[in-house]
């Protein structure tokens, strides 16, 4: 490994761009995630962020900021899904993939017959070592815009996720904040679609929430979590891809699919092998305590051994 | 009446389901309504009413003084859930719920002033929670939630409160907690309406008893007359499950 320079990758413009738009990406979208998986939104998640594909094409022909596309159709194919799941019959699951596939496969369609250096590898799998200044600028301004809105918003968004009723009775609109968190949800696929293309959004969309889950039970900590996660695995990612000479939208989701397979296994907490560890040991103990307190207890006495991280007391 | 709530002929229906008939209910303020009935009688669909989470085909209703939305605006309507509405594996704390209860008084961005942050400990240590404040929800007993929710209720300083069935799988203690709290708040001034399945509790409880039957109100009286034999027995001709 002597003959490695780690920072090589920063001599090149197109490297520092493409990890500038990286790490904002993945900011934003683990933001993000953490309301949505909390809110059983992973699913809406996948379908907006597919579904802004023929808005960001259209925006592309005339002209017009991708972001503008985005949010118009991503917001469509919302109040669409409504549209389709309000007639009863079609439940949301089936209304989402009949909605967003058709949205989808529209836009790989406009995308064929658009006479122009658009790539649909591109678009689909993102061109992260491709990013020109002017994408640069505009991850930037869309990424400032949500997470404003988001940190200055997260009570009511925390409250509307949790208890929408009592939302209502203190005098919110749980319909506002939602139409809120979706069209949040619509411009940040824009700026993940730049990192890891369409395809791989939705893993931008989750997995960073669904780790910080894992190892918090603060939502605040949540906050906190999610986007560190995601900001090293967009840079590991990224890095990676330059040495391995691998694609590197896809280098960053892998990243963090073994960083949330680590923690599902690891967590202290929720970990899989912590909680086998705990109840072998407190079997162990033997005697007549095997109730959760005495596993705790013991787990206190017991210096932190060899085999595991110590629970929290 | 200016303050407390009134129903006058509301009907509630949910698609072909006739949930509320034409039902008829006035409370006033410093009073407590025990709502009871058999399940399905629509007390829930009563409580959302006044929310106004359930929009009535007929019929009109008054909370503290005005419209319900004109109440909700105000914050002047506080509601404790039935059982587990609310997703309670969020990962919130204890403090972090009762502060919701002042989210209504707040600015844009919900920032708590101190004087808030005051109410919220009052309002945790009037129902004996401030020890487990900083726990998760999740990580309560169910009576131990109840408290929590009637405390962000507190926390709210309304002049109206909603409670649904907040006794249900609670032990004697919490439910003494609560009791009190209710009383206490309805001697300050509020209109407290509470469904609920203990009978037996009620006179202890409350001030006044409606009894719902037949998708309405069939009678509106003190405790003690409500729990007759003879005036629960209409409840089962009448009432039952639909
Ligand atoms: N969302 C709904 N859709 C359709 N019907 C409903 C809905 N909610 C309630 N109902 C019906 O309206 C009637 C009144 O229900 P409600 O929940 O108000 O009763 P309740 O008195 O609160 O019962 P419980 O004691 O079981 O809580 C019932 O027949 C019920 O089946
Ligand atoms: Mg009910």
């Amino acid at each position: 490994m002597t003959g490695v320079d780690l920072l090589e990758p920063l001599q090149y413009a197109f490297m520092q761009r493409a990890l500038l738009v990286a790490v904002v990406a993945a900011v934003v979208c683990a933001l993000l995630s953490c309301w949505l998986v909390l809110m059983g939104w992973s699913l809406m998640g996948d379908a907006v962020s597919h579904s802004v594909l023929p808005g960001v094409v259209l925006a592309y022909v005339v002209g017009a900021p991708f972001a503008l596309g985005a949010v118009v159709f991503g917001v469509g194919a919302v109040a669409l899904i409504g549209v389709v799941r309000g007639r009863g019959r079609i439940r949301e699951d089936a209304a989402i993939g009949v909605v967003f596939t058709s949205l989808f496969a529209l836009g790989l369609v406009l995308v064929s017959i658009t006479p122009s250096q658009v790539d649909l590898g591109h678009i689909v799998f993102g061109n992260l070592l491709g990013v020109a200044a002017a994408d640069v600028l505009q991850v930037l301004v869309v990424g400032a815009v949500v997470v404003a809105a988001l940190l200055l918003k997260r009570r009511d968004l925390v409250l509307v996720a949790f208890d929408p009723t009592h939302a209502h009775a203190v005098g919110l609109s749980p319909r506002r904040l939602e139409a809120l968190l979706l069209g949040l949800l619509a411009l940040t696929s824009v700026v993940a679609l730049q990192a890891v293309g369409v395809v791989l959004v939705v893993a931008l969309l989750v997995i960073p929430g669904a780790t910080a889950r894992l190892l918090t039970e603060r939502f605040s900590r949540m906050l906190v979590v999610a986007p560190a996660i995601s900001a090293l695995c967009a840079l590991g990612g990224v890095w990676s891809s330059y040495f391995l000479d691998t694609a590197s939208g896809p280098s960053i989701v892998v990243a963090l699919g073994i960083v949330f397979a680590v923690t599902f296994l690891l967590a202290p907490r929720h970990g899989v092998l912590p909680q086998v560890w705990r109840r072998r040991r407190a079997r162990r103990g033997g005697g007549t305590g095997t109730g959760a307190g005495a596993v705790r207890a013991r787990a206190r006495a017991a210096p932190a051994g060899r085999d595991g991280p110590r629970p929290r007391g | 009446m200016t303050a407390g709530i009134a129903l006058t002929d509301v009907t509630v229906r949910y698609g072909d389901v006739v949930a509320l008939e034409r039902a008829t209910l006035a409370v006033g303020a410093g009073r407590v309504c025990g709502l009871v009935g058999t399940n399905g009688s629509g007390k829930s669909t009563l409580l959302k009413a006044l929310l106004g989470l359930v929009r009535p085909d007929g019929g009109t209703v008054t909370v503290a003084g005005g419209s319900p939305q004109a109440a909700r605006r105000r914050a002047l309507v506080a509601y404790v859930p039935q059982a587990e509405q609310v997703d309670v594996a969020f990962p919130l704390d204890v403090r972090g719920v009762v502060e919701q209860g002042r989210y209504g008084h707040l600015g844009p961005t919900r920032r708590l002033r101190p004087a808030d942050r005051d109410a919220v400990e009052q309002a945790l240590a009037r129902v004996g929670l401030t020890d487990l404040a900083h726990r998760t929800v999740v990580a309560l007993s169910g009576g131990q939630r109840k408290r929590a929710f009637v405390a962000r209720a507190l926390a709210q300083e309304a002049s109206v409160l909603l409670l649904d069935e907040p006794f249900a799988g609670v032990d004697r203690p919490s439910q003494d907690t609560i009791s009190g709290v209710l009383r206490e708040l309805a001697d300050g001034g509020a209109c407290v309406v509470v469904a609920t399945h203990d009978l037996a509790g009620l006179p202890e409880l409350a001030d006044e008893a409606a009894l719902l039957a037949g998708r309405r109100v069939l009678v509106h009286d003190t405790p003690a007359v409500v729990l007759r034999p003879e005036t629960l027995a209409l409840t089962f001709g009448l009432g039952g499950e639909r």
